[in-house]
């Protein structure tokens, strides 16, 4: 609904081209950055109605449902909380296995993803934000 | 002689700085009336669709708070806002609550319920942002003077009694028409002494 000018809250690093050989899984790690004084809930928040982290990719006809493995978050204490919330700070990664299936064509091609946050200050919140990702990668039979 | 003419020199100096006895703290965030601009109208509907216009409440001192629910620093606002509007309905007040949840209503209804929110709400959208200044950090709460005015604008959690302060004071700042009233009451009272 709204856009923001929270462009440099929360970086990724572009994946490098990974080569994958059809019928085997592969991992992809993502580097995820927090701009310093802001958090983003984690993929599981304290709230119900906090909005968590998603990483989500669109593989097509390369792979099956592709998994998502987050770090342990941090339970951190902020002053609008009376609780610790699930949180993730700083730099962390996200691992994301994809099970390359055995029709997948050979060549190069791009895996599109989409990594959705809400980030917040100890004072106030920003709207959630999607990044969109590339993922490069390289079939070989 | 002297006391009575003490006395007119009080009088004037009340009307014309409004006998507040509000914190000097409040008169310092409140922007002085010259430096008001007008908040931006809106209609929209409130949780029980009847039409909410901003130009309805002139007359009143408004906090219009930008909010969502998944803002964590809003969700500490909430209960001070539920005390003001029970302390001050009567006196001219009003809070109105705009929340910017992408899914609307599916959200924000079961949140007011939940939290038993006793003041009006409603859904927002980008244009409504755009007119108060692109709103870009929840929460963001205007407080509008009894003329439509702006008086002050916060970003951000703040405190309880800054709100507080700031709404005391709007209410008891003379309302427009009151200080020309008053001075030519005085300057009738001067000329006939």
């Amino acid at each position: 609904m709204l856009s923001f000018g929270q462009n440099n809250v929360l970086s990724v690093t572009p994946p490098e081209k990974v080569t994958a050989k059809a019928g085997t899984t592969i991992e992809v790690k993502l580097s995820v950055h927090v701009r310093p004084g802001y958090h983003i809930n984690s993929n599981q928040p304290s709230d119900e109605y906090l909005i968590p982290l998603k990483l989500s990719w669109d593989p097509g006809s390369l792979s099956g449902a592709p998994t998502s493995l987050y770090p342990k978050p941090s339970m951190e204490k902020y002053s609008f909380s009376e609780k610790p919330l699930s949180v993730y700070t700083g730099g962390f990664e996200i691992t994301t296995r994809f099970g390359i299936k055995d029709s997948a064509s050979s060549g190069p091609a791009t895996i599109p993803g989409k990594l959705r946050y809400q980030a917040c200050t100890d004072r106030l919140c920003l709207p959630p934000k999607t990044v969109e990702i590339q993922l490069p990668i390289e079939i070989v039979k | 002689m002297f006391h009575r003419a003490f006395a007119l020199i009080v009088l004037a100096a009340c009307v014309f700085t409004g006998c507040s006895n509000s914190p000097t703290s409040a008169k310092a965030a409140v922007k002085a009336e010259k430096d008001r601009k007008p908040a931006p109208d809106f209609s929209l509907k409130d949780a029980n669709g009847k039409t909410v216009k901003l130009s309805d409440y002139r007359g009143k001192v408004v906090l219009l708070n930008f909010w969502a629910t998944w803002c964590g620093p809003c969700k500490i606002e909430i209960p001070w806002f539920i005390d003001f509007e029970q302390q001050y309905k009567d006196r001219d007040f009003a809070i109105l609550g705009i929340s910017l949840d992408d899914d609307g209503w599916e959200s924000v209804k079961p949140y007011i319920e939940q939290r038993k929110i006793n003041y009006r709400i409603m859904v927002g959208n980008d244009e409504l942002s755009q007119q108060y200044g692109g709103v870009d950090s929840l929460p963001t709460t205007f407080v509008i003077d009894r003329e439509g005015r702006i008086a002050s604008i916060h970003i951000g959690l703040v405190s309880k009694s800054e709100y507080q302060d700031e709404i005391v004071h709007l209410l008891e700042a003379p309302r427009r028409g009151t200080n020309r009233t008053a001075a030519r009451g005085i300057l009738a009272f001067v000329r006939a002494e």
